[in-house]
């Protein structure tokens, strides 16, 4: 069975209307309209933006993790992970388990936005062989 | 080394490089990600430490700071343990540790790289082609943040609109974000992630320069019993090395002002949030009160590397395993249409505005020069660089 072909992708792009803070534009593509509900994306989109926010939460937890870090001329981070980390890794695996069960049976593929510096949100399409093909 | 996985997974580090090897045949050399990056940078350590092109002037830094601290702690500090505190050499020593930490920090660190668009990606941007001519997309978009207008403008090397604050410096051939400045003396750029360094290693810089300097005097007072003030005096080259502390000191202060208002030095200069432009324009970053800019600039949370930047990940342009057969859909209407570029807003061109400085002239990153140890008569002055103008 060879690999389906990519047919095109779609970029979410960022949405700067609260700041520099990472979070995507829940507009839902055009492209995606025949293979999406709005519904999920809208679902999956929300749930990074939160998970963003948490990784970039400024508060009591962030500024005591800072202030240990200097205080130990940031070495301490040889041995810890910072949180923002901890919460990437949440992204990635939740990326992952969106791409099994939802955006790959349907032939769409999301990419971790921090392969692409946390500038857009790469979807790809594959082309769609269920057409005139028995299975 | 094993090649651990496809798309999904970051850990593996074996690359192959389907770009660059010819079709049929496998890459014999494997290769890390940021060996593949663009741009004028070096990298040391397995790519862990990331430095600007150019590092002559860092190590000048290195070699000024240990020679003075060297000078410091071997002729004057047993003059001052026995006759005053040993406390001098010990928080000396500590400021010491503290000023070489985050200088190699700052200057070790990326400063917020952001990867160069893929080719997809670029393409979807410049719109549909005609006859394989691309068009270009707009100079620049206008995007609203927290209220205010601000443009970002399109990068041409890097083939992406750029984020807000973020700049393109010319030295390393990068967008970085957050941009600050470049600072020749650190050899790095400055940005979002190691700007807290760079403002730690000023200040503790000043608080060193300052430090040693008054305890130079004081042992030239103290010697000056014997020989008199004004002739240990015309003998050290105070006045000097008063200039130099003055404009470490005067970049320290610049520095905490930015910080406080949340601004970066590239947007100071260009004056871009200065209600000279006009009566309603503000800071749509700072946080509205100086204590929330300067936690958040100091200890807020500090953001990863970008992933195609990390030295453990696998290159992840080659197609991945099969998906699972795709379960009945609805039968489509029309094929897919072609991607259109995003609507942007047909804007004039802005007028000329000062184009960013990627090199900042010397005045704002003076060398540091804190006044050599009172070394034994009889005392030729040493040469000196001219001291630096005032901020």
């Amino acid at each position: 069975l060879r690999p389906p072909a990519v047919s095109s992708k779609v970029f979410v792009q960022r949405d700067y209307g609260s700041g520099t803070i990472s979070k995507f534009q829940t507009k839902f593509p055009s492209e995606l309209e025949s293979r999406l509900d709005k519904q999920q994306f809208d679902e999956t989109i929300q749930t990074l933006n939160n998970l963003y926010a948490e990784a970039e939460k400024l508060g009591g937890k962030s500024y005591l993790e800072g202030c240990l870090a200097c205080l130990t001329a940031y070495t301490i981070f040889l041995c810890m992970e910072t949180h923002y980390e901890k919460v990437l890794k949440k992204i990635s695996r939740y990326i992952k388990d969106q791409n099994e069960k939802i955006y790959a049976p349907r032939g769409l593929l999301l990419t971790d936005p921090i392969e692409r510096g946390l500038r857009v949100v790469e979807i790809t399409i594959y082309e769609d062989r269920s057409i005139g093909s028995g299975r | 080394r094993r090649n651990r996985g496809g798309l999904l997974n970051q850990r593996s580090f074996i690359v192959t490089d389907p770009e660059r090897s010819f079709p049929g045949q496998r890459s014999r050399s494997p290769r890390r990600k940021w060996q593949l990056l663009p741009g004028r940078n070096r990298f040391y350590c397995d790519g862990r430490i990331m430095m600007a092109r150019q590092t002559r002037v860092f190590y000048l830094t290195l070699v000024l700071i240990l020679l003075t601290c060297g000078l410091f702690f071997t002729f004057d500090c047993p003059f001052l343990a026995s006759h005053l505190t040993p406390a001098i050499p010990a928080v000396a020593g500590v400021l010491f540790v503290f000023v070489m930490a985050t200088l190699l920090r700052a200057s070790f660190t990326d400063p917020g790289v952001l990867p160069r668009a893929t080719p997809d990606e670029a393409a979807d941007l410049e719109g549909p082609t005609g006859e394989g001519v691309l068009n270009p997309p707009p100079r620049s978009r206008e995007v609203l943040v927290n209220g205010q207008t601000v443009r970002l403008k399109y990068c041409f090397t890097c083939r992406m609109f750029r984020p807000p604050r973020a700049s393109h410096c010319s030295l390393c051939d990068n967008c970085v974000e957050r941009f600050d400045h470049h600072c020749p003396w650190v050899g790095n750029c400055v940005g979002r992630r190691n700007y807290r360094f760079f403002y730690l290693f000023i200040l503790s810089l000043s608080f060193l320069t300052l430090f040693i300097f008054a305890f130079v005097i004081t042992h030239v007072i103290i010697r000056s019993n014997r020989t008199g003030f004004l002739s240990a005096l015309k003998d050290s080259p105070v006045v000097v090395c008063f200039f130099s502390i003055w404009s470490i000191v005067g970049l320290s202060g610049f520095h905490t002002y930015l910080i406080s208002s949340n601004q970066t030095t590239n947007e100071d200069i260009k004056g871009s949030w200065s209600t000279k432009r006009g009566k309603d324009n503000y800071n749509p970053y700072s946080y509205g009160n100086i204590l929330t800019n300067c936690c958040a600039a100091l200890c807020g949370p500090l953001p990863p590397r970008s992933g195609l930047l990390l030295s453990t990940t696998v290159l992840a342009s080659s197609p991945p395993s099969p998906l699972p057969p795709l379960p009945p859909l609805p039968p489509l209407p029309a094929p897919p249409p072609p991607l259109s570029p995003p609507p942007l807003l047909p804007l004039p061109l802005s007028p000329p505005l000062l184009p960013p400085p990627p090199l900042l002239p010397l005045p704002l990153s003076p060398p540091p020069l804190p006044p050599p140890p009172l070394l034994p008569l009889p005392l030729s002055p040493p040469l000196l660089p001219p001291p630096p103008p005032l901020l």
